[in-house]
């Protein structure tokens, strides 16, 4: 706890400033598209806001997982820290996404199946944390979050395969892990950077939930007394 | 590991392979209803009714646009496949020959008459420059 309080500034500081220069690099250092010309910039924010939005939900099942395999009560207070931030996280990727859409697609919504997949999720988010407080028994809430946040976890991979299951609006992948990138190193460079600056301030958020978590939940125990 | 973890960790194997084979089930029996747009070569194959509303997607044929006023037609291809489309309205910014396209309408005489054209752009970004050289 003490160690993470110590790291956080650095964490912080240092993830604000790549973020930030990763956007201004982005914006004003590259040259724009040859398709979309300057509206595809968005995507210094609709990539990193919707590549965090999965990963929270991966690591909210992993922890999910941990706690109901070990019983460990941190590992589901992180789970329960996590899901509002995802649920912003989600939001952010839908709205950029929307605004995105419109000087391209000329839509601004459709019900294709990454965008409607993408729209569970962020339910989903919304869904565990109202289930979670709607107990008045902690372990009870805790153990059914858990398990529903591994039932729900199913819908990861498919919104990561709906752009090559099903037809869809929503072109695939630009960067995978089996091919050269699709997009020109020239705007994959800051987009790297603004991916790494982005998880780097949600990691900052999710320390600063977790800790509100823990001293939430145990608010009677005599260390939180003392560190309050 | 001890037994108890050991149970516990297969019900959380349990809990993952039901809800996957679940939504395999779903997904298959919703099979191409989870499409969002036919192909040119889908429609014929498909016996669509006239006056459905329905989505085809594909690329607009190179030098088949055609404007009058208002009014465009152009053909939607697959490669396969392609169809007529007309529409009356503003086409996005993105709309051109050779690049993809949704078109929502209905079909009429081997037509489609459009009330919405989509632009659908691939997933490759680069420079105008580098294009040029290409």
């Amino acid at each position: 706890m003490f160690q993470v309080n110590r790291a956080y500034p650095y964490i912080f500081y240092l993830s604000l400033i790549t973020y930030l220069l990763s956007i201004f690099w982005g914006l004003f250092l590259t040259p724009e598209d040859f398709v979309q010309g300057n509206s595809y910039r968005i995507i210094y924010l609709h990539v990193p806001a919707s590549f965090i939005s999965q990963s929270l939900y991966l690591a909210m099942a992993i922890a999910s997982a941990v706690y109901l395999i070990w019983k460990v009560k941190l590992s589901v207070y992180l789970v329960r820290s996590i899901a509002p931030i995802g649920a912003v996280t989600t939001f952010i990727a839908l709205i950029s996404g929307s605004i995105w859409g419109i000087p391209t697609w000329g839509t601004w919504w459709v019900w294709d199946a990454r965008i409607v997949s993408t729209l569970i999720l962020f339910i989903m988010y919304l869904g565990l944390i109202s289930l979670h407080d709607s107990f008045n028994n902690n372990e009870k809430a805790d153990k059914f979050l858990s398990i529903l946040v591994l039932v729900g976890s199913v819908n990861i991979p498919i919104i990561k395969m709906s752009v090559e299951w099903w037809s869809t609006l929503h072109q695939p992948a630009s960067i995978t892990l089996s091919e050269k990138p699709a997009i020109d190193l020239v705007m994959l460079y800051p987009l790297f950077g603004s991916i790494i600056g982005f998880t780097g301030l949600i990691a900052c958020l999710v320390i600063l939930s977790s800790k509100l978590q823990i001293i939430k939940r145990e608010k009677n125990k005599s260390w939180v007394k003392d560190y309050v | 590991m001890k037994p108890v973890r050991k149970k516990r960790l297969q019900t959380v194997l349990l809990i993952l392979v039901t809800s996957a084979l679940g939504s395999f089930l779903i997904i298959r029996a919703l099979d191409s209803n989870l499409d969002f747009f036919y192909t040119p070569s889908e429609i014929f194959l498909e016996e669509i009714p006239e006056n459905k509303r329905i989505k085809i997607g594909g690329m607009v044929l190179e030098s088949s646009v055609i404007r009058e006023k208002t009014k465009i037609s152009f053909i939607v291809t697959d490669y396969q496949g392609s169809i007529n489309v007309e529409f009356d309205g503003i086409v996005p910014d993105l709309f051109k020959e050779g690049s993809g396209v949704v078109v929502l309408g209905y079909l009429k005489d081997k037509t489609i008459i459009a009330e919405e054209v989509l632009a659908k752009h691939d997933e490759n970004y680069m420079p105008p420059s580098i294009d040029i050289e290409k």
